[in-house]
C-alpha cells in the first residue's frame, strides 16, 4: 500500500476537523448547560419568593401564632439571654411560649439572624414586644433569610449530585414539598437536608470523614435528621469493615469517629463549658418524651389504622413506645443490614429512603413534615429511578394537604403540585407496564377525587375530621406501596449480584 | 405545545394571586359594578368613584361580560358604591379573570408560531427539538414576558388579553388574511385605543398590499394608481364596512342613548401632564434630566435662575414648565411622533408583499408614539416588546435588539411594585426572562460563548450596559436608602428612569437604522 502524500495529507485534516467539532461541540454543550443551571436556579428561585409573598403559618392569628412567630421568636431569645438560659424556663424566657426545642445549630443560626434583624429595626427583636411582628418589612427580612440558606446550603450539593450523574435537576429543584414548607409555612428545613444532601455527595466522592461531618451538622440543626443516621452509620462501618486489612479498616474508623466526635463537641461546647449538667436539659428539650403518638392527622400507620383501632387508647404508653421501637426498627433493620454488608452507594439512598420513610410511618411522635426526610432521599433516587421517585414526590406533597389548608397555602399547594407532576409527565417515557398505568390512573384520579370532594362536601357532622383522615389513609397506603417497591428494588438487584 | 406552555405559566401566576396589586384593581372592580348595575346611559357618567370607565365601550362590554360571572363569586364586589371592596372570592375571581383571558395572547402566539413553521422563514435544525426550537422559545419569550407576569398578574391590567389580540391580528396579516386581521385590529382599538399609535402600519400595509391590485386580478376595478396598480374600489368597501361594523356594534348602543360626545370626552382627555407620575423611560426622560442637569449646572456658574420648586416625579405635579430648556406642548410631541413614524412608513410603503416588514413597521410606530408621546405610560413600551418577540426568532440582528429591549423594557417596569415582598419578587422576574433569552438566543443562534463582561450576542459595550442594572437595583433598593435616609426620594426614580431611557432610545435608534437599510429580504439574513 502506498501512502501518497496526498492522501496522508488529506486524512489528518479530516481528522483534525473532527477533533476540533468535537472539543468545540463539547464546549458548547459544557456551556449550554451552564446556561441551563443558571436558567433552572432562577426560575426555582423565582417561584420559591412566588410562595414566600404568600400567607404563612399562623400569620395574624394571635396569641400564639405559627412557626414563622416560632422562629422569629427563637432570634428574640438568643439575642436577649445569655446562652446557658436558651433552654431553661425562666421569667424572662417563657418555654410555654414557642420554647427553643431544636438542637444548638438551630440556636446559633437564629442568634446571627436576630444580630441582623437588629441591625435591620430594633422592633425586630425587642424583648416581650416584639411578639407577633410580622408587617412587610419583617417579612421581606424572614422570607430572604430563608432564600439565602437554602441557596447557600441546599442548592449548591443539589447542583453538583445532578451534574455528577449528568441529570436533568429541574424536577429536584421544583419538588413543592420543600418549597410550601419552607417558604410558604416558614421553615428552615432547607438547612438540615442540604447537609445531608453534601453528606451524600462527599461520601459519594470518597470523602468519608468529611460526609460524617456533614451529616453531624445536619442532626444538629435539626434532630428529625436522625431518621437518616441508621444509614449513615451501616454505611461508613461497612466501608470500615471492607477494607482489606484490620490496620486500614481501624484507621479509617477512628478518623471517621474523630470527625463526628470532633464536629459534636464543637456544636455543643459551649453547653459542655463550665457545666455539663446544661446539657441534659437541652437534650430534655430536644427530646421530648411526654407527646401524643402522632400529630393532627398525619400519614403515619397509627394515624391510618386509627379507623379499626386507635392504638394509643388500648396500650399504655410505655408498651406503645415500645410497640413503635420494635415495629420501626423491624421494617429498617434488613435494609439496613444489607447496607452493612454491601456498602455502595445505590443501596446508601435505598436505605435511606426506606430507614426514613419506615421512621416516618411506624415511630412515635411523628409530624406531617417529616415526610420531607424521606422526600429528600427520593430526590437523591430521581436519576436513577424516575418515574417512582417522581410520583413519591407527589404523593408525598400530596400528602401535606391539611397543612396547607390550615395556612391558607391551598391555591399556592395545587398550583405547585400541578405544575411538578405536568413537567413530569412530559419529561417520563410512556409506562410500558399496564398495571402500572392502571395504577397510576388510580392515584392521579383518587387523588383529585379526594380534594373535589373536600372542597365541595361538607364533613358531616359526626366526623368532622372524615376529609384529613381519608387524606392520611390515602397517603399511608401509597407509602407503604413505595416502601415495599424500595425493599424489593434493593434485595431484587442483590440477588442478581449473588446470581452472577 | 403551546398550551402546555400556557398551563404551567397559569400554575405560576396562580402563586401571584395573594400578591400586591396596585389601585388598577379597584379601577377594575368598579368597571365591574358599573357596567353590570347601572344602566347603559350611566355607563360613561357614573362618578361615584374617582376611577371612570375611560376605555372604548367595547372594553365595557367586556366588564359587563365578566360581571355576569363575577356574581357568582362574590355578588358584593358588584356594588357601586362598594369602593375598595376586596373579599378573598374577589381577588381569586380578578385575578382568574386575567389568567383565563390570557389566552388569547397564547392563541395569538400559537397562530404566529404556524405561520412561523409553515413558512420555511428560517431554516434551523432546531425545529426538531421540544423546548429549544423556535417556536417553543416564542411561546415562553412572549407568554413567560416578565414585564406582563409583573403588570398583569401583580400590578394587575389586562395587556395580555389586549397584545393577544393584537398578535392574532398580526398573524392573520401574516398569513394573507387581510381582512380578518382588519376585523380583530379594529375590534383591538374599540377595546383601548391606546392602540392608535400601531395603526399607520396597518393603513399603510393594508392600502399597499390589499387595496392596490394589479390589473390582471378580477377585482381590479377602480383607479388606477401607479405603475400599473389599480386601487380596487370593492375592496376598499370590504375593508371600510368590517371597520364601520365593529366600530357600530361597540359605540352604537351609545350612540342611540345618545352619549356619543361623553364617551368621547372621557376617552381623550387632555388635562394630563407630558410625563406620567414617574417619567417613562424616553425622549422626553432625557430631556427632562438634561433640564434637572442645567438647572444644578447654571447655579454653581452663577446664573440666575428662577426654578420652580415643583418635584417632577412625585406624581404630584400634573403638569410643569421646564426651567432652562423650552416647555413641550402636546403639539410638539404629536409632531415628533408623526415625523418619526414617516420615514418607516414609506420604507414599507416601498417594500410590498413583506409580512414581516410590516411586524417591523408596527414595532417602530410603537417606537416612535412611545420615544415622543405626550403623556406615554411606562407600560406601553410592552407594545414594542411582545411584536418584536416574533422577530427575535428569526434573525440575528432582531435578536440581538430584543435582548438588549426586553431587558431594560421590563427593568423600566420594576418601580411600578415598591412594596418590600415584590421587591425580590420582581427582580427574579426580571433577571428569570433576561437569563432565559439570553440562553436560548444564544443557543439558537450558535455562537461561541460570551465572557464576564460580555454578555452572548451583544458587544463589550451593550453587555456593560445591561449588567449595569443590577447596581442600579441594589443601589434603588438598599444603597439609596442607607446613604441618604429620607432624603432625596426621587433620585432612585430619576436615575431608572434615565438611565432606561438611554437603552430604549439606543435599541430605537439601532432597529430604525436596521430596517431602513436592510433589504427586502424574506430569508435568513447575516
Amino acid at each position: 500500500m502506498v501512502f501518497s502524500c496526498e492522501s496522508l495529507k488529506k486524512k489528518i485534516t479530516k481528522e483534525l476537523n473532527a477533533s476540533h467539532v468535537v472539543s468545540s461541540s463539547r464546549r458548547s454543550e459544557s456551556s449550554s448547560l451552564r446556561g441551563f443551571t443558571l436558567l433552572v436556579v432562577a426560575v426555582g428561585l423565582v417561584v420559591r419568593w412566588a410562595v414566600a409573598v404568600g400567607p404563612h403559618s399562623g400569620q395574624g392569628r394571635p396569641p400564639m401564632f405559627g412557626d414563622y412567630e416560632a422562629q422569629r421568636h427563637w432570634q428574640e431569645v438568643t439575642l436577649e439571654l445569655p446562652l446557658r438560659q436558651w433552654y431553661a424556663n425562666s421569667s424572662r424566657n417563657d418555654l410555654g411560649y414557642w420554647g427553643l426545642d431544636y438542637p444548638p445549630l438551630t440556636a446559633y443560626h437564629s442568634w446571627a439572624l436576630g444580630h441582623a434583624a437588629r441591625a435591620l429595626d430594633p422592633a425586630f427583636v425587642a424583648p416581650h414586644h416584639s411578639r407577633g411582628v410580622e408587617h412587610d418589612l419583617h417579612r421581606l427580612f424572614m422570607r430572604a433569610s430563608v432564600l439565602v440558606a437554602e441557596l447557600a446550603v441546599y442548592l449548591p450539593p443539589l447542583l453538583l449530585y445532578t451534574r455528577d450523574l449528568k441529570t436533568n435537576p429541574v424536577l429536584a429543584v421544583l419538588y413543592p414539598g420543600l418549597i410550601l414548607i419552607d417558604h410558604g409555612h416558614f421553615q428552615y428545613n432547607c438547612i438540615s437536608l442540604g447537609l445531608t444532601l453534601a453528606a451524600v455527595v462527599a461520601l459519594k466522592r470518597r470523602r468519608l470523614a468529611l460526609g460524617s461531618v456533614f451529616f453531624s451538622l445536619a442532626i444538629n440543626y435539626k434532630q428529625m435528621s436522625l431518621y437518616h443516621s441508621l444509614p449513615f452509620f451501616c454505611y461508613l462501618l461497612g466501608v470500615c469493615l471492607r477494607q482489606p486489612t484490620w490496620a486500614a479498616a481501624l484507621s479509617k474508623l477512628i478518623k471517621i469517629a474523630l470527625a463526628v466526635v470532633l464536629t459534636f463537641a464543637f456544636v455543643w461546647a459551649p453547653f459542655l463549658y463550665p457545666s455539663p449538667a446544661d446539657v441534659l436539659q437541652v437534650l430534655h428539650r430536644i427530646f421530648p418524651v411526654a407527646r401524643g403518638l402522632y400529630e393532627d392527622k398525619v400519614a403515619s400507620f397509627w394515624c391510618a389504622i386509627s379507623v379499626v383501632v386507635k392504638v394509643q387508647n388500648v396500650l399504655p404508653r410505655t408498651w406503645l413506645t415500645l410497640l413503635c421501637l420494635v415495629t420501626t426498627l423491624g421494617v429498617v433493620l434488613p435494609s439496613n443490614l444489607l447496607l452493612l454488608r454491601q456498602p455502595n452507594n445505590k443501596n446508601l439512598l435505598l436505605s435511606l429512603f426506606i430507614s426514613s420513610l419506615g421512621f416516618f410511618l411506624f415511630s412515635y411522635h411523628v409530624h406531617e413534615k417529616s415526610i420531607l426526610l424521606p422526600a429528600t432521599a427520593a430526590i437523591l433516587l430521581l436519576p436513577h429511578h424516575p418515574v417512582s421517585a417522581t410520583w413519591f414526590l407527589a404523593v408525598s406533597t400530596y400528602s401535606l394537604l391539611p397543612l396547607m389548608v390550615k395556612d391558607k397555602l391551598v391555591v399556592q399547594w395545587a398550583a405547585l403540585l400541578i405544575l411538578f407532576v405536568a413537567v413530569a409527565a412530559k419529561m417520563m417515557p410512556p409506562a410500558n407496564s399496564a398495571f402500572l398505568r392502571t395504577a397510576r390512573k388510580v392515584s392521579l384520579g383518587g387523588s383529585i377525587f379526594l380534594v373535589l370532594a373536600q372542597a365541595v362536601i361538607a364533613p358531616p357532622q359526626r366526623y368532622p375530621d372524615i376529609f384529613p383522615l381519608l387524606n392520611s389513609i390515602f397517603s399511608c397506603a401509597h407509602f407503604l406501596g413505595f416502601l415495599t417497591y424500595a425493599y424489593w428494588v434493593q434485595f431484587r438487584t442483590e440477588s442478581k449480584q449473588h446470581a452472577n | 405545545m403551546i398550551w402546555f406552555v400556557y398551563g404551567l405559566l397559569s400554575c405560576f401566576k396562580l402563586l401571584l394571586v395573594p400578591a400586591y396589586r396596585s389601585t388598577d384593581f379597584e379601577v377594575h372592580r368598579n368597571w365591574l359594578a358599573v357596567t353590570h348595575s347601572l344602566p347603559l346611559k350611566q355607563w360613561y357618567t357614573d362618578e361615584t368613584s374617582p376611577w371612570t370607565l375611560d376605555y372604548p365601550p367595547l372594553f365595557a362590554w367586556f366588564e359587563y361580560l365578566l360581571s355576569q360571572v363575577a356574581a357568582f363569586f362574590d355578588p358584593e364586589m358588584l356594588r357601586v358604591s362598594n369602593l375598595n371592596y376586596a373579599s378573598n372570592a374577589t381577588v381569586l375571581f380578578q385575578r382568574l379573570s386575567v389568567i383565563i383571558t390570557d389566552a388569547f395572547l397564547a392563541y395569538g402566539t400559537k397562530e404566529c408560531c404556524s405561520f412561523i413553521r409553515a413558512s420555511g422563514v428560517r431554516k434551523s435544525s432546531r425545529w426538531t427539538l421540544t423546548w429549544g426550537s423556535p417556536i417553543s422559545v416564542l411561546a415562553l419569550l412572549v407568554l413567560g414576558n416578565a414585564g406582563l407576569l409583573m403588570v398583569d398578574h401583580i400590578h394587575f391590567q389586562y395587556n395580555g388579553f389586549l397584545l393577544g389580540i393584537l398578535l392574532i391580528s398580526i398573524a392573520r396579516m401574516l398569513q394573507g388574511k387581510y381582512l380578518s386581521s382588519a376585523a380583530w385590529f379594529s375590534a383591538l382599538l374599540n377595546l383601548k385605543h391606546l392602540f392608535l399609535y400601531v395603526a399607520p402600519a396597518y393603513g399603510v400595509y393594508l392600502l399597499r398590499n390589499y387595496c392596490l391590485c394589479d390589473s390582471e386580478e378580477p377585482e381590479s376595478r377602480g383607479f388606477w394608481i401607479l405603475g400599473g396598480k389599480r386601487l380596487s374600489i370593492s375592496r376598499v368597501t370590504k375593508l371600510a364596512c368590517i371597520g364601520g361594523l365593529i366600530c357600530f356594534a361597540s359605540f352604537g348602543p351609545f350612540i342611540f342613548a345618545g352619549q356619543f360626545g361623553q364617551v368621547f370626552s372621557r376617552l381623550f382627555p387632555f388635562k394630563r401632564g407630558l410625563c406620567h407620575s414617574y417619567w417613562a423611560p424616553n425622549f422626553w426622560a432625557l430631556y427632562n434630566a438634561a433640564d434637572k442637569i442645567a438647572v444644578i449646572v447654571g447655579k454653581r456658574l452663577g446664573f440666575p435662575i428662577v426654578s420652580n420648586s415643583a418635584v417632577m416625579t412625585g406624581g404630584l405635579v400634573q403638569e410643569f414648565e421646564h426651567t432652562v430648556l423650552p416647555s413641550i406642548s402636546p403639539k410638539v410631541t404629536f409632531v415628533c411622533s408623526v415625523v418619526t413614524m414617516l420615514p418607516a412608513l414609506i420604507k414599507l410603503w416601498l417594500s410590498p408583499a413583506n409580512p414581516l416588514h410590516f411586524v417591523r413597521c408596527i414595532v417602530l410606530c410603537a417606537f416612535s408614539s412611545f420615544m415622543f408621546g405626550w403623556h406615554v405610560h411606562e407600560k406601553a413600551v410592552l407594545l414594542m416588546i411582545i411584536p418584536l418577540s416574533l422577530l427575535a426568532v428569526l434573525w440575528r440582528k432582531e435578536a440581538r435588539i430584543y435582548l438588549l429591549l426586553s431587558t431594560v423594557g421590563n427593568y423600566s417596569l420594576t418601580p411600578l411594585l415598591f412594596t418590600p415582598l415584590e421587591i425580590p419578587l420582581k427582580g427574579l422576574l426580571v433577571l428569570c426572562h433576561a437569563v432565559y433569552a439570553f440562553v436560548q438566543l444564544h443557543q439558537m443562534f450558535n455562537l461561541q460563548k460570551g465572557s464576564i463582561l460580555r454578555l452572548p450576542l451583544l458587544n463589550r459595550f451593550e453587555s456593560v450596559y445591561t449588567l449595569g442594572l443590577a447596581p442600579l437595583f441594589l443601589y434603588q433598593h438598599a444603597l439609596h436608602g442607607a446613604l441618604f435616609g429620607a432624603a432625596l426620594p426621587f433620585l432612585p426614580l430619576l436615575l431608572t428612569s434615565t438611565y432606561c431611557a438611554l437603552g430604549v432610545t439606543y435599541c430605537w435608534a439601532v432597529f430604525y437604522f436596521h430596517f431602513l437599510f436592510s433589504g427586502n429580504h424574506k430569508r435568513k439574513i447575516h
